[in-house]
């Protein structure tokens, strides 16, 4: 079987807690889940991981740790811990909106409020997980910032920016960060089947794109087995991100952002460099 | 020491409109539903409504009884985002105070410290700043290594008039147990109010709490606590784990059902019938 979509996407973001040492990671969202899960079976041993409540658990579910709401706090503002975040909206320099759209005072629709997104993007590194990149969701600004972009951080003073940190955005696309001179968004490598057109299409605003935009990289046959039989043996991470070689294109076609990723073009074809 | 038990009617008595209350919990956890419930056959309203949120939020607010609200979310948790909630936010029901989580707390802590504010790095540069009341404090100690003086949130005081929150046993005296992983953070919502009132799953002798269980896990010390009321089931349908779980199929019902036709069913009698009526429907369904 080939690598799907969703194992790409698992790879990339994996590749966040890459170096991250002793420190929490808190996925959120069932990819970056697996992913976090994954870096910890293999190139990121001494990562701490949560049962999802209260509980820090090694590989095989073993408490080895109690870590209540009250300090799982002093884990992000002690910044021993990377979280990867979902977003309903995210901009250029990296602030992110999951409060309400529309206007705050009243919106037109109220999600899920800024929860821990303010305390996060401050204090510890954060990155996103977009399982569906649209124009949607990459828009020029966002109504409201809960976690708070480079250009926010940076306007609001050295205390502010001091433990500011954007590692990466992942999402069923590709790869983005914000490793640019004014610290807007770049394209860092898009999955095997993606085309950079195609990642371009699916954004509100301008990227910056390199001459020469790889691949995200490929599972290794250990990775694959990890994710396909240890971690996510019941294939929970397709349903998340179908494959786009699958039966759930004509679904995929008919999603409300007007199929703008451009998903209709034949894979494989101009994928990566240009 | 006193006995300070009474019933929820009790506690709901104690209360008046145009308080600031908080209630203790967390989204669809543990929550003093009991206790939201009888206020909910008050006619106490225009409340100040400080929790983070969950179904209490949702039922306050579609009963029309909040007029303030200070989160940083509102949540089902099994359900992401708690549908009563969100249509009493889209037609302008009420004021909102959003907050980020860890600036929630250190409100709590002020309060509870008699402190006006805590300093906090969380909220700058977001649009939580919006809000015409929060100011910022800067730090009289520069940094060692950049000379600078960092600006921080001056998180101001959550105080508040009372407390409701519930724990899984307590004595007559008001020393609140808890016997799930999380604590949350009820202890800081008693300690920060006038008066707090604990709903709990049984009401033991002060020698029973620490037969089984070991003495960290007393949360809640009687001097900060007013009222204890027993409540059997009593976070339902929220979790109160190891008693019970979440009622993931009523939460779902409460979450697919209009208000009004919810209410009716549910919430028109006491505590009692609300318990018989929950028996009833899960019977019904399965047949």
């Amino acid at each position: 079987m080939g690598v799907t979509r969703a194992e790409y996407c698992v790879i990339a973001c994996a590749e966040a807690w890459r170096g991250a040492g002793e420190v929490l990671a808190s996925p959120m969202g069932l990819i970056p889940s697996v992913g976090a899960r994954l870096a910890r079976h293999t190139f990121s041993p001494d990562l701490l991981l949560t049962d999802g409540e209260a509980l820090l658990v090694g590989p095989d579910g073993t408490p080895e740790g109690w870590l209540p709401y009250r300090r799982h706090l002093t884990a992000v503002t002690g910044g021993r811990r990377h979280v990867m975040m979902g977003a309903s909206q995210i901009d250029r320099f990296g602030n992110q909106n999951i409060a309400c759209v529309g206007d705050w005072s009243r919106p037109r629709r109220q999600l899920l409020g800024v929860r821990g997104a303010p305390v996060n993007t401050l204090n510890n590194p954060t990155s996103y997980w977009i399982p569906r990149h649209s124009p949607r969701v990459f828009v020029e600004r966002v109504d409201l910032v809960c976690g708070v972009g480079y250009d926010r951080a940076g306007a609001a003073g050295p205390g502010a920016a001091r433990f500011h940190r954007l590692p990466r955005v992942v999402t069923d696309l590709a790869v983005l960060d914000f490793a640019t001179p004014d610290h807007s968004m770049r394209l860092v490598s898009v999955h095997p089947g993606v085309t950079v057109e195609q990642v371009e299409g699916a954004t509100g605003f301008a990227l910056a794109v390199p001459d020469e935009v790889p691949f995200t990289r490929e599972p290794t046959a250990e990775e694959l087995e990890l994710i396909r039989t240890v971690i996510d043996p019941d294939g929970l991470r397709e349903r998340e991100v179908p494959d786009p070689r699958g039966g759930a294109r004509e679904k995929g076609a008919s999603r409300a952002d007007g199929g703008a990723r451009g998903g209709e073009r034949p894979p494989g074809r101009g994928g990566g460099g240009r | 020491m006193s006995d300070k038990t009474m019933s929820a009617q009790d506690v709901v008595g104690r209360l008046e409109s145009g308080m600031t209350l908080g209630i203790g919990g967390w989204g669809s956890r543990r929550k003093p539903m009991a206790l939201v419930r009888a206020l909910l056959r008050s006619e106490v309203t225009d409340l100040t409504v400080v929790s983070y949120g969950g179904p209490d939020v949702g039922l306050l607010a579609a009963a029309g009884r909040i007029r303030t609200l200070v989160t940083a979310f509102v949540t089902l948790d099994s359900v992401p985002l708690e549908p009563h909630y969100r249509a009493a936010r889209e037609r302008g029901a009420f004021e909102l105070r959003e907050v980020d989580e860890a600036m929630f707390m250190w409100g709590l802590h002020a309060a509870a410290n008699r402190l006006p504010f805590l300093p906090v790095r969380a909220g700058l540069g977001s649009d939580v700043m919006r809000d015409p009341d929060l100011r910022t404090v800067t730090s009289p100690y520069p940094d060692a290594v950049s000379g600078i003086r960092e600006e921080f949130v001056a998180m101001p005081a959550l105080r508040l008039d009372a407390a409701l929150v519930h724990v899984n046993r307590a004595d007559r005296a008001g020393n609140g147990q808890y016997l799930g992983p999380d604590p949350y953070f009820d202890d800081l919502f008693c300690e920060a109010a006038d008066a707090a009132y604990v709903s709990c799953e049984r009401i033991v002798d002060t020698a029973e709490l620490t037969k089984e269980a070991a003495p960290q896990t007393l949360l809640l010390q009687r001097s900060s606590v007013t009222g204890v009321v027993e409540t059997p089931n009593g976070a339902h349908f929220t979790s109160c784990v190891p008693d019970y779980g979440r009622d993931e199929a009523f939460q779902r019902l409460y979450a697919t059902t209009p208000y009004a036709e919810f209410a009716e069913r549910f919430l028109g009698g006491g505590e009692h019938a609300y318990q018989s009526a929950v028996h009833t429907w899960r019977k019904e369904r399965e047949r």
